[in-house]
């Protein structure tokens, strides 16, 4: 009988430190996301810089640039899956890893050979348990991306696109990353990086619809361009980064909510159980009293 | 007064916004002056020092490396990848 509420007592206890460990989390993730949204709006006057420049370049001359071409002739295909480095954040790395596998399968499906590059150390953990090797992996810092990784990460690419076909070089990339909606929305969405789409006139709030001014170029236009595009994708993968971290934090601190109240639930429920259960032992020992004293009366 | 409008911005953040008389930068080959009412210019920067000198007279110095500069009636931005202020020749002038 009192076993019993031992037993409540204890899941009590273990139920409220995970509590403590949840409610933290969520706490932890909460103010980080204030700073990673920040950064997502940080890096806005960069990226919109340099897509109004490359459309400018792009607008002024007809553009044939290895990072624009296409590459019929090789069939690798750079996948690049943004994921979390920890868990607890619901199934953000979960979607990224089931969209990735979905894209893979599909470019599989059409002759490709696949290359994975992937960031966050859930991703790395997935692919090794299943055996399948990665071309490129970055982990530790999904919560907070620089813009230094992101030029590491786009160099690699960059060069694995760039080298010549029969040296192993991949033909297309394509990313995998979490785009921030708002606190409750985070959707993965799947980009053709390369090769580059020319690129139509910027969007955004920041866009004066006035026609682009006759620039001078300085050196040329095939410079500038050519100084231009592998900028233009280092900043868009730091803003993937950067997306998937504001996503992550946003995950995690809804994951860490509804497991805060969970717990919540499960500590009154056991408390409600473990009450029954006093009850229950103090109206059996008052019924021993009872009947012991009636035998003895009789 | 006709004033240049400088935004220069790294890969991270805005490095710094404001009204300008003239702007020195870095060129790929060769630095480049501008003042007010020049051309619409795109120009490639190599490591160095971009130099501004605010409305106020004041001179302020950003080290920048690679990146690009773009000049558009009037309206100045300096793009790079990383940008440190140097405090070399803050409020000179005033």
């Amino acid at each position: 009988m009192a076993g019993k509420q031992r037993y409540y007592r204890q899941r009590i206890k273990s139920t409220q430190a995970l509590k403590k460990i949840f409610r933290a989390m969520e706490l932890m993730a909460a103010s980080r996301i204030a700073r990673a949204r920040e950064s997502v709006e940080a890096a806005g006057p960069y990226s919109r810089a340099i897509t109004r420049a490359v459309s400018a370049v792009a607008g002024h001359a007809d553009i044939d640039h290895p990072l624009t071409r296409e590459r019929p002739e090789t069939n690798r295909t750079a996948v690049l899956l943004v994921t979390a480095d920890r868990g607890m954040a619901g199934a953000y790395s979960a979607s990224v890893l089931r969209e990735g596998e979905r894209l893979i399968k599909e470019l599989t499906e059409q002759g490709q050979e696949v290359q994975l590059y992937v960031t966050g150390r859930r991703a790395v953990s997935y692919y090794t348990f299943r055996r399948r090797e990665l071309a490129g992996s970055w982990t530790g810092f999904s919560d907070a991306p620089t813009a230094e990784v992101a030029a590491e990460i786009a160099s690699t690419l960059l060069e694995a696109f760039l080298t010549d076909p029969s040296e192993g070089g991949v033909g297309q990339l394509h990313v995998v990353y979490t785009h921030f909606v708002n606190m409750v929305t985070q959707t993965p969405r799947v980009i053709r990086m390369l090769p580059l789409e020319v690129v139509d006139a910027p969007t955004g709030e920041d866009v004066h619809n006035e026609p682009v001014p006759l620039y001078e170029f300085e050196p040329s236009a095939e410079v500038v361009l050519d100084a231009l595009l592998p900028q233009y994708v280092r900043s868009r993968i730091h803003s993937f980064l950067l997306q998937s971290a504001a996503s992550e934090l946003a995950a995690r601190q809804q994951a860490m909510h509804t497991a805060t109240q969970n717990a919540e639930d499960l500590i009154r429920n056991f408390t409600r159980l473990a009450n029954q259960a006093r009850q229950a032992e103090i109206t059996q020992e008052i019924s021993e009293i009872v009947s012991g004293a009636d035998a003895l009366a009789s | 007064m006709a004033h240049l409008e400088v935004d220069v911005v790294a890969a991270d953040r805005r490095v710094w916004r404001g009204d300008a008389q003239a702007v020195s930068a870095p060129a790929a080959d060769g630095d480049v002056g501008i003042l007010p009412g020049h051309t619409p210019l795109l120009a490639i920067l190599r490591e160095g020092e971009v130099r501004i000198t605010a409305t106020d007279g004041a001179t302020r110095s950003v080290r920048v490396d690679e990146g690009f500069l773009s000049v558009d009636g009037d309206k100045v931005t300096v793009v790079v990848h990383t940008a440190t202020e140097t405090d070399a020749g803050r409020g000179r002038g005033r």
